[in-house]
This record gives C-alpha cells, structure tokens and sequence, in this order.
C-alpha cells in the first residue's frame, strides 16, 4: 500500500481504508443510514483485492456471516445503524462467547425505532455494552474525527485478532459522513495484529483450553484441526458442558482475558488535565465541541481539562481515577440522555461532582451547550 | 454398495462424545444423520475439508457427534453462517443440518435467500412437522389439523413444503424422501452433495415423544409405517389435485437443474476488479 | 434370496439400543426379532438376505451387517 498524502475523506471512507489496512478480506451487510457507504465502497474495493463482499438479506444473516467467514479464517466486518444494530444482538453474544474475533461499526442515527434516521446522536452506548442478552465481555471503541477512525478501525481488528471477541466501533452521523484530511499510513507504519494459530499437532488442539494470555489459537476450518464450534457453554474442546468447573473456568477466563488487556484496551486522550479542577469527559463528534469548550475556558485562565474517550468499554475509568486527589468537578459531555454520564457517576463513588452536557434530540452538542453547564460548575 | 455402519462408526462418529446420542428412542434423527454420513462417504471428501453447520433444535445437535469441522450456531442462523464460510473460502465443502422450525420459520428468509443465490451449499432438514427440542410446539410445516402444545385445538395455519419452497425460491436441486425410504434419502444426499449449487433435501423423520404422541399416530414403528403408506413418488403425482396430494408425502427429485453457482460468478467479479 | 456361498452376521450393540422396534419390524425376511427383555435379536440369521436396512434404519448406529464368503 502506497502512502497516500492528504486525501479528503469522509468518516465511513476512513472505515473502509482502516478496515483494508488492517487486512478485512470479508465483508457482509445491509444497507441502513448514516452507514451505507462503507458498503459501497467496500463492495468495489473487497473484490479488487481478492477479497469477499456479501450484501445478505438483513443484519442478523450479515453478522452471521462474518462469523461465519471469521471461522473459515478471514478478517471480516459489517457496518449498520441503530435499527440493524439492534436485529444484530443475538449473534454478538454468540461471538462472544464462540470467542470469534469480527469487527462491527455501528454508525449511529437517533432515537429508538426508525427514528431520526439522518440526525447524529450517541444513543446506543448502552446498547453496545449490554445489548446481547447474558453477562458477557466486550470491547466498544469510538472516534471523534476521520483520522481517528482509520486508526480505531485498525484498532478493532487488532483487538478482535488478538483477543478473540467481536469488537464494536460505535461511531455517530457526525463522524460518519464528515469529510477531513487524513494520511493513510503506509504498510508497515502503524501495527496489524493476527490471530494467532494453533502450532501443536491437530490431536493436541484445545479450541477453548486457557493459555498464558488467555486466549487460545485459532485454528481456521479447513486447516486441518478439525473441532466443535458451539454457543452452547463448552469444554476446552468446544462441546458441551455444564459441569459447573467447566462453566467457571470457560466463563471465567472469557472476562479474565479481556480485563488482563485493560491497560491496553483502554484508550483515552487527555489535553490540560494535570492542573484541572474541572474535567469534561466526551467522545466522537461532542468531544469535537468539548475540546472548544475547554480551549476557550482555558484561554479565560480557568482550570479546565478534557478527557476524551477512545474506548467506550470497558470503561476507561483507571483514566479518571489518576485525578482522584486534583479533580473536583467531571462533566459528561454526549448526545445522549446520560449513558456514559451514569456510568461516570458510578464510578465517582462520591469522589467527584458529576455534572452533564446533554444533547439528547438528534441535535448537535455545541460547544456553548457544554460552556454553559461547565461556567456554571466553575464559578 | 452403501457404507457399512464399521465404516461410519470408525471414521465419522466422535470418538470422544458419548453415546447413545440424546436423541428420544425411535426418533428419525440419527437415521437422516446416519444417511447424511454415508452419502458424505461415498463423495471422497476428506474430513478436514467437510463444515457440518447447523441451528439450534434436536437435528441441530447433530454436528457434535461427528468428526468434521463443526458449527452449532443460533436458532434459525446456519445459513447465514454457512454463507459467510462459503464465501470465504470456496474450497470447503458446506453443508447445513437443520429441522422445520429452524430452516423454514426463524430461519425461513435466510433459506429463500440462500436458494435465491445458488450458493453450493448443501442443506438436509429434518422435517418432523413439529418443534422438538422445546416439547412440541407448531412448526410452520405441522400439517392442518394436528396438534401441538400450542394448538391444542389442531393447527389452523397451512403447511410449507420446504421442498418445492426451495425450488421456486431458486434451489437448483431440491429432494424429498423419509426415514423409511433410508437408502432412497442417502442417495438424494449424495445427489445433493454433489450437485453445484444449493440444494436442499428435505428427510421426513418421525419424532414419536414430542409429535406423534399428541396426535395418536401410535409408537415410532407406527409412525415410519405411516410414512411408507403416504408416499407417493413424485413421478406419479401427474394429474393429481393439490387436494389429493394435501396428505402424502411426495418423494423424489422436485428440483434439478443447473445455474450459474454464487463463488463462481464472484470469482468472476474479483477477476474482473482486479483487471480494471 | 439368500446366496448360497456368502454368510452374515448382524450385530446389534445394546448399549446404544433404545428398543424402538424398527429395525424388527421391517426386516423384510424376519431375520430380526423382538426378544422379550424389548432388544432385537438376529434369530433366524440364515433368512438374512444382507439387504441392511435394519442398519440404515437404526437411528441409533447400533447395528453392523457384516457379511463374507464362506470357505469351501
Ligand atoms: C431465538 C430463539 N428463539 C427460540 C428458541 C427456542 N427454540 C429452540 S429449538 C426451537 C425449535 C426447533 O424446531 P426444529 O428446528 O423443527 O427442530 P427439532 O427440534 O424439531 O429437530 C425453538 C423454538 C431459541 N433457541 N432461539
Ligand atoms: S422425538 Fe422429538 S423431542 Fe425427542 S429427539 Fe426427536 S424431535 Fe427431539
Ligand atoms: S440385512 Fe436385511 S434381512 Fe438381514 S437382518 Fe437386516 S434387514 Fe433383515
Ligand atoms: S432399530 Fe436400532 S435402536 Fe431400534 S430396536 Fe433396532 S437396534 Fe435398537
Ligand atoms: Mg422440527
């Protein structure tokens, strides 16, 4: 791959480039606003380059193939919005627990049902955590630009490969369809993580056994370690089991090889937090707002920093806890009625005053939105 | 000459799953499993090379039990996934087992479009009329009339025919044939096996606890008798009314024909992306 | 009919038996009964024909026809 200066690309373009630097061969969805392009881009470029574009008969079929074609060895992704994101649910569970690395961009659109399908909001964070049914694991990254897109989708692959787990890049309209300059890095610049495969002969090979990290190799079908896939709770062959020290071991080491990568899993940016007394915490396109926010109470000398979240989940709350002593005041700044706010104050336990920026009607949270409630916590 | 049962005990069963299978005494499961594996035999195919997919139901517990590369995935989705492994990877031989409940209601738009793309997939449902794995509920193939737990008053719904449902939805080969007719559904499987495309062979089975019970069709020899009586092979179905055939099961070869396959035509795509 | 030169036997695993009464009831020469413990039992194996239905319709993969020629 050349080094290609200064393109202007639109958020879902950066999607496409980042999933194809990091070497997605597989492709299935269907269509849904604000994703689409990431379809259509993929459907020329996947073929051009020996890979597979599938367009399936709705969002469960689309995910499953990429399950599918993840087990048969392929770096795969699908791309949707909220209405196709929730037809989805059942099989990001099954992922999970299957331990079948996918990549799965949710380009959000507001409100529940069809909604505002063309307006931005950050509805779905909670959906991306617990919308499967079951406690399980996950990982869900965002971004707030078309760079940091390419580089969080590069990312969700590499987690997905290197901690067997479908990972969610939950993006917003905003993001999604804006257009900004961007580099793509050329091979070899920035890391791409794969699988790692099972090296001991076939009879040996524990599909699901514990390792040193975790995580087992995965042995692609048709590689000649033949074994059982299941979604039913498994042995460290892969059958069924529901002997209770097989069901805590598996279902232990599914959460113990995620939260062992916390430190890096968890992404956060940080700008003027050192002498902060006050820290807007954002994401995706409201971060965009609330780092103005902060630059122009900065510039007023007040003590304001920012936190801008890469990862969404697992919740990067090691991040806020290094201001435990410094910090008095966290405002939440999204496009939400308060989902990561409420997770903010449960994570506060009291340590800080938690206060919230909101823009929860498929408007823009702007960055008078947000000076506003932080003015009032600082005066 | 068929493969002897040594053959497939030694070669297709786990070794290392126990047996007996769960499968209730007597009901047609194992003999479309064991019909499937002897059919796969006679293709040539390596086992590595075999992806037995399957849903969620009794029939969908049927990958565990033999030695392929096996996916047991969520109700209603084997298609789906066995699309996605297809496409990645042509050189695999894929095939789905599946019941009624799963191919032809949750999994029924799944099914359509899979037929619709003629991709050479190979999809064996067991069709025992009924949901089996959570007691006998009505399955969109229970005939008129009959009872499940949850038409206790008999089913008022029409019955699929996955069969011909597969053929006009685009399934270049699509089969019927029973449990009874043991030799008759091994050869529609190999038939299916290896025709290009998908295809689709659909096992009438017998499921004596949680169907043939509620609707006094007597023990499981009464039951696969029943589908000796009812057949009726499709060549001498000419003539007959919808009406007439209501109530047999029409055996045979409802479908076979030969369409562009879905990796071909994409390897197609790919070469002429590349080239552009 | 049976071949004069060839001998069978059919082995029926009990273990996996679940006693249906199929493999029984349509042996087409009554080779296989049903005993009075409910397991089949190949009694009469010289009206074995080796037509092996009994083996392709066990749902239990608990029957083996094997079948050899008779040395003279
Ligand atoms: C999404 C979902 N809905 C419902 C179920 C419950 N369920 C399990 S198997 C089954 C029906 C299976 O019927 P069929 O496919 O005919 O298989 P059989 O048991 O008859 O072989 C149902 C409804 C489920 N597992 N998942
Ligand atoms: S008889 Fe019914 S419940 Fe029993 S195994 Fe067969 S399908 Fe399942
Ligand atoms: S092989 Fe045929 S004749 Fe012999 S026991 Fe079996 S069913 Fe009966
Ligand atoms: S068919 Fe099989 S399970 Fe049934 S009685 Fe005969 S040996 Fe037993
Ligand atoms: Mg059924």
């Amino acid at each position: 791959m050349k080094k290609k200066n200064g393109q202007l690309l639109q958020g879902n373009e950066a999607v496409v480039e980042g999933a194809l630097y990091a070497g997605c061969s597989f492709y299935a969805g269907y269509p849904i606003t604000p994703s689409t392009e990431i379809a259509e881009v993929l459907s020329v470029k996947l073929p051009e380059r020996g890979g597979t574009f599938i367009q399936m008969e709705d969002e469960i079929a689309s995910i499953g193939a990429c399950l599918g074609a993840s087990l048969a060895g392929a770096k795969s992704m699908t791309a949707t919005s909220g209405p196709g994101f929730s037809l989805m649910q059942e099989l990001i569970g099954y992922g999970v627990i299957s331990e079948i690395p996918m990549v799965l961009v949710n380009v959000m659109r507001f409100g529940p049902s069809t909604g505002l399908p063309t307006s931005p909001s950050q509805g779905d964070v909670m959906q991306a955590r617990w919308g499967t049914h079951g406690d399980h694991p996950i990982i869900v990254l965002t971004a707030d630009s078309v760079p940091e897109t390419f580089e969080m989708t590069v990312k969700a692959f590499n987690f997905s490969e290197k901690y067997r787990i479908p990972v969610i890049l939950l993006l917003d309209e905003v993001v999604g369809h804006m257009r900004e300059k961007i580099t793509i890095p050329a091979e070899g610049e920035v890391k791409v993580v794969d699988r790692l495969k099972p090296e001991m002969p076939p009879e040996w090979y524990a599909p699901y056994a514990d390792t040193n990290t975790g995580v087992p190799p995965m042995a692609a079908f048709g590689d000649g370690y033949r074994h059982h896939v299941t979604g039913l709770v498994h042995d460290a062959q892969g059958f069924p089991t529901a002997k209770p020290e097989e069901v805590v071991s598996g279902m232990d080491r599914l959460f113990s090889k995620i939260s062992r990568g916390f430190s890096e899993v968890c992404i956060t940016e940080e700008l003027y937090c050192d002498d902060a007394k006050t820290i807007i915490l954002s994401y995706g396109a409201a971060a965009r707002s609330a780092r103005d926010a902060v630059e122009t109470m900065r510039a007023d000398g007040e003590k304001v920093g920012l936190i801008k979240l890469k990862t969404l989940w697992p919740f990067p709350k090691a991040a806020l806890e290094k201001y435990e002593k410094s910090v008095e005041n966290i405002i939440v700044a999204e496009m939400n009625r308060g989902q990561i706010y409420r997770e903010v104050w449960r994570v506060a336990r009291g340590r800080w005053q938690v206060g919230k920026a909101l823009a929860p009607y498929g408007n823009m949270l702007t960055p008078d939105m947000i000076l506003d409630v932080a003015r009032k916590v600082t005066k | 000459m068929t493969t002897p049962n040594r053959i497939i005990l030694d070669k297709y069963l786990r070794h290392n799953k126990k047996f007996p299978h769960i499968w209730c005494p007597g009901c047609g499961i194992g003999i479309v499993l064991a019909a499937l594996l002897r059919a796969i035999d006679r293709t040539g195919w390596t086992k590595d090379e075999i992806v037995l997919v399957s849903g969620i139901g009794c029939s969908s517990r049927a990958p565990v039990y033999v030695d392929f590369n096996t996916l047991h995935t969520a109700h209603g989705r084997a298609l789906p996934f066995a699309t996605g492994i297809k496409a990645a990877r042509p050189p695999l031989k894929v095939i789905v087992f599946t019941g009624d409940g799963d191919c032809a209601a949750i999994g029924g738009n799944h099914l359509i479009h899979a037929c619709r793309r003629n991709i050479d997939i190979t999809t064996v449902v067991v069709n025992n009329y009924i949901y089996g794995m959570t007691g006998g509920q009505q399955s969109p193939t229970t005939p008129e009339g009959m009872k499940a737990t949850t038409a206790t008053r008999g089913v008022i719904d029409q019955p699929f025919h996955i069969a011909e449902l597969a053929a006009s939805a685009g399934a270049t080969f699509a089969a019927r044939s029973t449990t009874y007719h043991a030799k008759e559904l091994e050869s529609f499987i190999l038939k299916g096996l290896e025709h290009k495309g998908f295809s689709l062979v659909e096992a009438i089975s017998q499921a004596p606890v949680c169907f043939g019970r509620r609707n006094g069709m007597g023990d499981p020899v009464e039951m696969v008798k029943r589908e000796k009586e009812l057949a009726i092979p499709i060549s001498k179905t000419a003539g007959m009314t919808f009406e007439e055939k209501k109530d047999k099961i029409v055996t045979g070869i409802i479908e076979e024909r030969e369409a562009q396959e879905w990796t071909d035509l994409y390897a197609g795509v790919k070469k002429t992306a590349g080239e552009e | 009919m049976a071949k004069a030169n060839v001998k069978r036997k059919v082995v029926i695993y009990r273990d996996w038996c679940k006693q249906c009464g199929i493999c029984s009831t349509f042996c087409p020469t009554g080779c296989i009964v049903k005993e009075e413990d409910g397991y089949p039992f190949p009694r009469y194996i010289e009206k074995c024909i080796g037509c092996r239905l009994c083996e392709l319709r066990c749902p239990e993969f608990a029957i083996t026809v094997e079948e050899w020629e008779k040395s003279k």
